[in-house]
């Protein structure tokens, strides 16, 4: 139920067939474990059975006599360097908290030992057999508990570095003040107050994590590797490895979803050692029960948002405290922080006191990491719930404030200069915003004013419509680069070599539109290669919303570039001047006399006949600002009065995401965010034990969204025009999730009058908040 | 132990390993579009055809299939030559990471074989099993839903 306003053009905003869409819809051996490696060994991690312990000693002698055991390793073994694993740019702004292998273990899953082995039995077998002496150290499971006067410090090694106070087990902190909340508090005519709740939540690729670590003909080592960060995987495994950097190869294949989860490098460098240790090919796999267990989570946080409007429905005052939970790692804490607040307050510029503060708390818990939205759907949560109790209190419908207090094009928000990544930021202006057009669109799609006048009921069931806005970036801006390399090929077809890491998402396809269209061919012309770290160029991975955008700006750079050169040449070939020339349809055609030449003929020459050369082209884009795009979400709830069962009826979601590059592919992105958002607001949570143990460690207890749990996501894009984006495009991936949490719990407001704000919003959760209210 | 069975109409007389899965045997075998998500039952990336009905390999012994027909996404189409149901996945946009695709296509292969004509409600019911993280679901129904059409047309093998 696409709207494609957008502007017109021969390949960008088209839906040509995903590059790689046939070899995966035929099934072709396109992921990391699909290529078999005879002699490989198999690599397997011992987890901690305990929350918080001391390791006094290890015996690895029994299992190493395990038949077909090659090698085990932990911490009396491999050296001690201090590092992150999340996969962010350098100067990484995460703690180097983590080891490969620690003499104390923090939380139940952290890795305590590896084996490899010449068959999984054996290695698992060997597992069995290793004997760790513990010393079961006092454990905090809450961010209460963890900021408790004398609570048991988490990393309390002496080599770690850049943990804002680990004796209060507080890795990072933040407080930002903007003008004078007390006077804007007090300068309000209405105020509200509320705080919700997002758990421990996991992303749940349905690809687990996987690594396949050999050697190539010249000794050098090869990661094989479900990741989202190439280049990043390759420097942290050369630092914590100390190897160079030069002697290791990472090839992303195909991989299976990430979402965020596999910005870590988890796997990585347990595989690279055992391969280095063996000098044999290792290749490591994870369970599903691993991937629960021991990977990454969604950061739980608790935000607090106040809000102080005038009459009229301007925000005068905002504060946010956010409060979150990094588990027993601080991968990615201080920068999902500073995201909580970077990619939510700049919607509400209207705002003139504001202040943001908070803290990421260590636990003895799984490790937090980046999931799509990272920060802004814990933010936007608490934002927007709070905003519909303020237009109930001020008396206006939900969607005339939004329209009152959004950010428009060519205005700024103090926040983008305050509130960088895990720094300060960078100023910017808003130079593409159709939120109120979304707005509109979405109101109509539900029937807005409709259903917000008349809520209907039928037997126990109560119906109710809520909505949300959100915003995400695109790009980290003075951080994020990337680079392409483009190359003609003889026959007028090229070559598009990128280090962006396509990871499910379709970038691949993307970007080969982007430089088709600079290069007036079709798509097909275009063949990419991606994410290998030895033949394309440099690009910080797929995270942050910033692939069409910033990798994209680069291989729009790199066009320009060959199609000068190609020019240059089809000039000699027509003895025309370059001015006099344009490119389109696979020709070069002169303006004058209306002669041309193809561009086959133009690589031909430029390869075989004269002034030979190779056309082709680098170019990078280093990420100058962030370009948000926006989002308004509608649903309709209908919630079971009697057993407290919430279902969602219909879900509207109308994005900006500038030009959309391929229209199908932006709603894809949209859906998918969507339904994991419905996973978050109604099923998702990883329970834990009074020992902090995962409980729910498989599908079955750890429920994502079937088909039949969510209704047909209607997914409309409003196109705008992004200046400095490719062909005006901006991001898409991750504002999708930043709306159902806040969209449903005020839809479930307006059905029944209870706010739920603690999710998921289960049965339990809705009967007894609908108790509380006394029904 | 020998097992003798078809995949994707050719004979296969193989030596199975004691308690191997069927998702083990078909991924020795080469069929790498038989994914393992879960290993549990859960997930649905490891479905197959066993005799037309969708089975979760992961969960079916290897001498089960002995002397039956299996089929997996190979089976279908190749790069070169797809099968219309797996255009139609492309086509729709119901391919996003392409982990579930296989499985996916293979269930609703065989869905379209016992109703040419589902509606998205019951295109949904059917495909329950199979979890999909990335699409949402809407393009994946509407992939199904343009196969069905086109199934009826005659384009369809
Ligand atoms: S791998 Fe068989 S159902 Fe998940
Ligand atoms: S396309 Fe990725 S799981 Fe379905």
């Amino acid at each position: 139920m696409a709207v494609i306003l957008g502007r017109a053009r021969a390949v960008v905003g088209q839906n040509v067939p995903k590059v790689d869409g046939i070899p995966l819809a035929t099934g072709q051996p396109k992921f990391t474990l699909d290529l078999d490696f005879p002699g490989a060994l198999v690599g397997k991690i011992l987890y901690s059975p305990h929350a918080h312990a001391e390791i006094l000693a290890i015996d690895t002698s029994e299992a190493e006599r395990v038949p077909g055991v090659a090698c085990i390793l932990h911490y009396g073994n491999v050296p001690r360097v201090p590092y992150t694993t999340a996969g962010q740019g350098w100067p990484e702004p995460s703690p180097y908290d983590t080891v490969l292998f620690d003499r104390k273990v923090r939380y139940v899953g952290d890795r305590v030992a590896a084996v490899a082995a010449e068959t999984e039995e054996a290695a698992l077998e060997a597992l069995q057999k290793i004997r760790v002496e513990y010393r079961i150290l006092p454990a905090v499971f809450t961010i209460d508990e963890a900021l408790a006067p004398g609570a048991p410090i988490i990393h309390d090694e002496p080599d770690a570095q850049g943990i804002y106070d680990p004796q209060r087990n507080i890795a990072a902190a933040v407080d930002i003040p903007i003008g004078d909340l007390a006077r804007g508090f007090a300068e309000s005519d209405v105020i509200v107050e509320e705080t919700c709740e997002i758990p421990y939540s996991q992303h749940c690729a349905l690809e687990p994590h996987c690594v396949l670590a050999y050697f190539d003909e010249d000794g050098r080592l090869v990661l094989r590797t479900s990741t989202q960060v190439p280049f990043h995987v390759r420097r942290i495994v050369s630092r914590v490895l100390g190897i160079p950097l030069s002697r290791i190869r990472v090839v992303k294949p195909r991989i299976g979803g990430g979402f965020g989860s596999k910005q870590e490098v988890i796997l990585e460098p347990v595989a690279a050692a055992l391969a280095l240790r063996t000098g044999r090919p290792v290749r490591m796999a994870l369970t599903r029960e691993e991937v629960l267990v021991s990977t990454r989570t969604r950061h739980p946080y608790r935000v607090r948002v106040k809000l102080g409007a005038k009459r009229d429905g301007t925000l005068h005052a905002l504060e946010m405290e956010a409060l979150g939970n990094t588990g027993a790692y601080g991968a990615h804490a201080g920068t999902v922080l500073y995201n909580v607040g970077s990619k939510s307050l700049p919607l509400y510029n209207k705002a003139r006191h504001l202040r943001f503060h908070g803290k990421a708390v260590y636990t003895n818990l799984p490790v937090a990491g980046a999931y799509r939205g990272y920060g802004a759907t814990q933010a936007f949560f608490a934002l927007e719930v709070a905003m519909d109790e303020l237009a109930e209190k001020l008396g206006m419908d939900p969607l005339e404030l939004r329209l009152k207090n959004h950010i428009r094009e060519g205005e700024s928000s103090p926040i983008f200069e305050k509130l960088g990544e895990g720094r300060e930021g960078k100023a910017q202006i808003i130079r593409s915003c159709k939120l109120a057009e979304a707005l509109r669109i979405g109101a109509e799609r539900i029937g807005w004013y409709e259903k917000r006048r008349n809520p209907r009921r039928e037997g126990p069931w109560a119906y109710g419509v809520g909505l949300a806005c959100a915003m995400q970036g695109s790009g980290i801006t003075g951080i994020d680069m990337a680079a392409a390399t483009l190359l003609m090929n003889e026959d007028g077809s090229f070559r598009l070599l990128v280090g962006a890491t396509d990871l499910g998402t379709g970038s691949d396809t993307v970007l080969a539109q982007i430089a088709a269209e600079a290069l007036g061919v079709p798509v097909e012309k275009v063949l990419v290669y991606s994410s290998d770290t030895d033949f394309t160029p440099f690009d910080t991975g797929a995270y942050a919303s910033s692939t069409t955008y910033v990798s994209g700006n680069a291989v729009l750079r790199a066009a320009e570039e060959v199609k000068r050169q190609i020019l240059e040449v089809a000039a000699e070939m027509l003895e025309e001047p370059v001015e006099g020339l344009v490119l389109e349809r696979e020709r070069v055609v002169s303006r004058r006399t209306g002669r041309s030449v193809s561009l086959a003929e133009v690589g031909h020459r430029a390869t075989y006949v004269a002034n030979q050369r190779q056309i082709g082209a680098t170019a990078s884009f280093a990420c100058p600002e962030s370009p948000p795009p926006f989002a308004a979400f509608f649903c309709e709830v209908a919630v079971d009065t009697e057993t407290g069962v919430v279902r969602v009826e219909r879900f509207v979601v109308v994005a900006d995401c500038g030009q959309p590059i391929h229209p199908k592919l932006a709603e894809g992105q949209l859906e998918g965010a969507v339904v994991q958002g419905i996973g978050h607001a109604l099923y998702e949570e990883l329970l834990f034990s009074e020992r902090g143990s995962c409980v729910n460690r498989s599908f079955f207890d750890y429920r994502i969204p079937t088909a039949l749990d969510v209704p047909e996501i209607e997914a409309i894009l409003v196109p705008s025009e992004e200046p400095t984006g490719p062909f005006g495009a901006k991001s898409i991936a991750e504002v999708g999730i930043n709306g159902p949490l806040p969209a449903i719990s005020n839809a479930i407001y307006h059905a029944v009058g209870v706010r739920l704000t603690r999710a998921p919003f289960t049965p339990e959760r809705v009967l007894a908040a609908l108790k509380a209210k006394g029904r | 132990m020998r097992v003798y069975f078809e995949l994707n109409g050719k004979p296969q007389y193989v030596e199975v390993k004691p308690g191997e899965s069927l998702l083990a045997l078909l991924r020795r075998l080469g069929m790498k579009s038989v994914k393992e998500g879960c290993g549990m039952g859960e997930c649905g990336t490891c479905t197959v055809l066993l005799e037309g009905k969708p089975v979760r390999s992961c969960l079916t012994f290897a001498p089960k299939v002995q002397g039956k027909r299996v089929t997996t996404v190979e089976g279908l189409g190749s790069v070169n030559d797809p099968h219309p149901l797996q255009r139609a996945f492309v086509e729709a946009g119901a391919v996003q990471c392409g982990f579930c695709t296989p499985g996916m296509i293979l269930t609703a292969y065989a869905l379209l074989e016992e109703n040419p004509d589902p509606t998205p409600q019951e295109v949904r019911e059917y495909l329950v099993g199979n979890l999909c993280r990335c699409t949402g679901y809407k393009k994946i129904v509407d992939a199904v839903l343009l196969a069905a059409q086109w199934k009826r047309e005659g384009q369809w093998r």
